[in-house]
């Protein structure tokens, strides 16, 4: 239980440091079509531990389909994928599972009738003796789990349809930390949530990084984006156009990348400053 | 002092429960959960007090509750199978059928072919378990909603059965064996018995999980609470054996009754089958994603169903000391009616096997007070029907009120 990868946390690797350190995940030179639409053209995406990586972009400009390849739902056509230096294959979403990826999509997959511990562990219950659920270690898992993540909720033993939107949210994060995921991605984590909401989930974010894990937000909310991540990297009609780092940029010079409205090219050269887009 | 302080604080994970965040229940809520059952129950004391009332006392001797607890076995039985499939947000139309079937291949086999009643009651069970697993594989694979596959399967088997008995409307069971299963009443020393040590092996896991908890530093119910709960389980349990103890003795059935839905609730709410039973019903894609094999769950289940029914089966034609052509034309949507009553929701995932026996006993009640009462089939099934309504009724609305109250 001691040793399960939360509870270690690994030295954050900062991105200013990261010349030295091998990313967590690195993907280089991925390109996907569907029929005639090229929706990736020789994309890089790297992500650290212990870092968090904003994922951003106009519909359209590919996010979806690079956490689809990312999480193994479609299969690039070419490019490489590296998790801690290693080449791999991600052939579908459970070799993803077992790479250490996941994937919390928008609708959280929860089964609304089951309390917390159960959707905490569904499928991958603990047993007493065969064949017999053994609910007190799980529950205490759980609890232990929440706590590492600071999540706040009236008990375990609610079922999930009780519970907020936020907190719902926390409990899907919570179900990836269980399975030992090394890679975690939020897919419009904040979106059609409340103030207060948005509040704990960005919080949530923030204790996933303290853990020594790299996590990617897709998002939308510029404000949420800037206020949790270290680095911003935009698409834009497939391609990767500009790398920020959140703390020597403005929103709205984010905003210009994923627009192309105004400097694109200039952006690009200022913004992708040696934090991972070297090849 | 401060030493204390951190001694009385085991573990710091008991900062994530915050109880007080917890919503107040509304009435909606807890009839949903916990108190689930009250309403029914008193439904269920509603009726009985007008049948004790208008057939002079009759309806409550011991003698006529313990008729009504043996007609209620069958529908019992198919009213588990059922709740098993409702519970993945599915329905079987064929239980009827499928336990007509059973009995009549069991009885053809004794009857005609000289099989002894062992393997013929075996080959009635492997009836239900194949005609099952055929439901569960056009449901679960080719994806057939399962009102259409069980509503066919339910005209092709009451075709079968005509073709086994081969022109017979009624095949008397002369089997002794057989006939004991549902006619006979335990010995004392083991109807009084069995149901004791049941209970406390209850008591006794109830105090151990007590224990267990309270070392693990998790949040227990409060003492008074358990307390009443152990207190209701044994006072309904005692209650029911002297009730039965007063008469000729308690039904070997019910022990059979009680003790399928006794497994059955082990198994839903012990194992990890019965937690993606209850996964797949409440949302079938987050169990997919969870890596829990939908489809084997639903073949299992619907292979547990016709079991069930099979087992029905042979209870009935035990009790009625013979097999017919006719299938009872109420017992499909009685045992589904006693299914819902009980509590168990028609959309999946929501529902209880043990508030099944008080479904069945409003139906039974009524069925057997209304007989009481010299009434006919016509007011019967009129009155069986407005209480299936209104059971239903209750269900949507109290679902609805459910989900106004939001997350």
């Amino acid at each position: 239980m001691a040793d399960s990868s939360i509870s270690t946390p690994t030295a954050p690797s900062r991105p200013g440091q990261t010349g030295v350190a091998e990313p967590r995940l690195r993907l280089t030179g991925i390109s996907k079509a569907f029929g005639a639409v090229q929706a990736l053209s020789n994309v890089d995406f790297e992500v650290y531990a212990g870092e968090v990586v904003g994922l951003v972009g106009d519909n359209g400009a590919g996010k979806s389909t690079l956490v689809k390849i990312i999480s193994g739902v479609e299969q690039a056509d070419s490019g490489e994928i590296f998790l801690e230096g290693t080449p791999v294959k991600i052939t579908g979403p459970s070799a993803a599972t077992r790479l250490g990826i996941e994937t919390v999509y928008q609708d959280l997959a929860l089964c609304d009738n089951l309390d917390v511990v159960a959707n905490l562990f569904l499928g991958h219950e603990e047993l007493d003796i065969w064949p017999v659920l053994s609910e007190v270690s799980m529950e205490r898992e759980a609890l232990r789990v929440l706590s590492v993540l600071d999540v706040k909720i009236p008990s375990v033993r609610v079922p999930v349809s009780l519970l907020s939107g936020g907190q719902r949210q926390s409990i899907a994060v919570a179900k990836t930390i269980l399975r030992q995921a090394r890679v975690v991605l939020l897919d419009e984590p904040t979106a059609a949530l409340g103030v207060a909401q948005t509040r704990q989930v960005l919080n949530l974010i923030k204790r996933l990084r303290e853990q020594g894990l790299a996590v990617v937000v897709i998002s939308h909310n510029l404000a949420d984006v800037f206020e949790v991540v270290d680095r911003v990297i935009v698409l834009r009609l497939g391609r990767r156009v500009a790398t920020f780092d959140v703390k020597s940029t403005t929103p709205e010079r984010v905003v210009a990348a994923i627009t192309g409205a105004e400097f694109g090219a200039e952006v690009d050269a200022n913004g992708s400053n040696g934090g991972g887009s070297q090849s | 002092m401060s030493e204390a302080v951190k001694q009385k604080q085991p573990a710091p994970t008991t900062s994530v429960e915050v109880p007080s965040r917890l919503p107040r229940p509304t009435v909606g809520q807890l009839l949903r959960t916990d108190l689930g059952f009250v309403p029914v129950l008193l439904t269920l004391l509603v009726i009985a007090a007008y049948f004790a009332l208008t057939t002079d006392g009759l309806f409550l001797t011991p003698r006529n509750l313990s008729n009504l607890v043996l007609q209620i076995t069958q529908i019992g039985v198919l009213a588990l199978g059922s709740t098993l499939v409702l519970l993945l947000g599915e329905i079987d139309l064929s239980v009827a059928a499928v336990s007509t079937l059973c009995s009549v291949v069991m009885g053809v086999l004794t009857e005609r072919q000289g099989v002894s009643a062992g393997w013929a009651i075996l080959a009635a069970l492997v009836t239900g378990a194949l005609t099952g697993l055929i439901n569960g594989l056009l449901v679960a694979f080719i994806r057939i909603p399962s009102f259409i596959v069980t509503l066919a399967a339910s005209i092709g088997y009451s075709g079968l059965l005509l073709y086994l008995l081969a022109g017979q409307s009624t095949l008397i069971i002369h089997d002794t064996f057989i006939v004991s299963l549902a006619n006979n009443y335990l010995p004392d020393a083991l109807g009084i018995g069995l149901p004791t040590l049941a209970l406390l092996l209850y008591i006794g896991f109830v105090v151990f999980n007590y224990m267990r908890r309270k070392r693990a530093g998790l949040r227990t119910q409060p003492l008074p609470r358990l307390l009443l709960q152990i207190v209701t389980v044994a006072v309904i349990v005692e209650g029911a054996v002297a009730l039965f103890e007063s008469y000729l003795g308690v039904p070997q059935s019910v022990i059979f009754l009680t003790g399928l839905i006794l497994l059955c609730w082990l198994l839903l709410t012990k194992t990890p089958f019965g937690r993606y039973v209850y996964a797949v019903g409440g949302n079938a894609e987050a169990a997919r994603r969870a890596g829990i094999n939908v489809p084997l769950i639903r073949v299992a289940v619907f292979t547990m169903c016709s079991t069930l029914a099979a087992i029905g089966g042979v209870l009935a034609a035990s009790r009625g000391l013979a097999v017919a052509s006719q299938i009872d034309p109420t017992l499909l949507l009685d045992s589904i009616a006693a299914a819902v009553i009980g509590g168990v929701s028609l959309f999946g995932g929501k529902g209880s096997v043990w508030t099944l026996i008080l479904g069945a006993l409003i139906i039974g009640s009524l069925e057997n007070g209304l007989d009481l009462k010299s009434q006919g089939t016509d007011v019967k099934e009129m009155v069986e029907g407005v209480v299936l309504v209104i059971a239903v009724a209750a269900d949507a609305l109290i679902r609805r009120a459910q989900a106004r109250r939001g997350r």
